[in-house]
């Protein structure tokens, strides 16, 4: 994979913590080859059920919470970050086509060359295939010579079935702190995780936590035009 | 947050009474319940800033766990499993009730003042 044949990655996701759960991995080589990375970041994850093991948040002071925590991420992983402003839980509920326009306009003022998003439809989350769709929508509408490459990312357990595998695979394991730095700065969002994960590593002998995060996977999309 | 003392909560909760108050009342074991496991089930379902008045409000228990009763003119609005409760800065009431590791499963609000979108 040569990272540096990119000159700027714009990622697309919903919720502060995908970027880091889904592609801190391919962040990190981005950003050691010098490639700039933009996060947009959908919502503030107001509606998250996790609030800290043992509990330090509630509904209404999650979103400070997650913005800060966001923020923080940005400077562990270096990479800037635009909070889009919508409400979780709520993207699909949203017309695809103002928000399809609203990430064409950011893609069209970024211009990058590599823009990640969720796979719609195999990416689990209702918010996740409803920014995904948009984001594909999206860089669809671009001119054909400006438009960058795509790839989405697909989290189901159907995907392989279904999909195939996925065209690019990063191998987060060499920089594998990091990945964990940047997950464990989503305090709030990480602490229930981690425990079950070592729980689950506990009785299979096994480190669940590195199995499940040490590959970040993605489909190449292709525009028909 | 801080575990349930009911009589704090039941004063707390009378003050609202016969007052137009906004409620936040949600239940949800979250996006991922079948992902995780098969036989698991993704329910959730929220309402914020119902505006809304109760002439009765009660909060009873056994242990950690609590319900909670408002009663209208023509209705009622409930939750079970609560286990936490806070007063936040606008001296809004906060309950919710977490599993083992912090997750919420269901929460109920009361306040003056709407909470914000």
């Amino acid at each position: 994979m040569e990272f540096n044949k990119h000159k700027h990655v714009v990622i697309i996701y919903p919720h502060p913590d995908d970027e880091s759960f889904g592609a801190s991995g391919t962040i990190t080589y981005f950003r050691e080859a010098g490639v700039p990375v933009t996060y947009l970041c959908g919502t503030l994850g107001e509606m998250g059920r996790n609030m800290g093991s043992p509990l330090f948040a509630n509904r209404e002071t999650l979103p400070e919470i997650r913005k800060q925590e966001l923020l923080e991420v940005a400077k562990v992983l270096d990479i800037e970050v635009k909070m889009l402003g919508y409400r979780d839980k709520t993207l699909e509920f949203e017309d695809k086509d103002k928000v399809a326009e609203h990430l064409k306009s950011l893609l069209e003022e970024i211009a990058p060359s590599l823009v990640i998003t969720h796979y719609p439809g195999y990416a689990v989350h209702p918010d996740h295939n409803a920014l995904g769709a948009a984001a594909v929508e999206a860089v669809k509408r671009m001119d054909s010579d400006k438009r960058p490459e795509l790839w989405a990312q697909a989290i189901s357990n159907d995907r392989i079935e279904v999909l195939g595998k996925p065209d690019i695979v990063i191998d987060a394991d060499p920089i594998f702190d990091k990945k964990v730095q940047a997950i464990k700065t989503h305090r709030s969002q990480a602490e229930a995780m981690i425990k079950r994960m070592e729980q689950a590593s506990e009785s299979s002998g096994e480190n669940e936590f590195r199995k499940r995060m040490r590959y970040e996977g993605f489909y190449i999309w292709s525009f028909d035009d | 947050m801080k575990p349930i003392k009911m009589e704090e909560v039941q004063q707390k909760l009378e003050s609202f009474v016969n007052k137009d108050v906004y409620v936040h009342l949600e239940t949800t074991n979250g996006a991922y319940a079948r992902h995780f496991d098969k036989k698991a089930y993704n329910v959730g379902a929220y309402i914020r800033n119902a505006k809304v008045q109760f002439s009765r409000a009660k909060i009873v228990g056994e242990g950690e766990f609590h319900r909670v009763g408002l009663k209208m003119d023509i209705g009622w609005i409930y939750a079970e499993g609560l286990t936490h409760w806070n007063v936040d800065d606008e001296g809004r009431l906060i309950m919710a009730g977490h599993d083992d590791v912090g997750r919420l499963m269901v929460a109920i609000q009361i306040g003056e003042k709407p909470f914000g979108q």
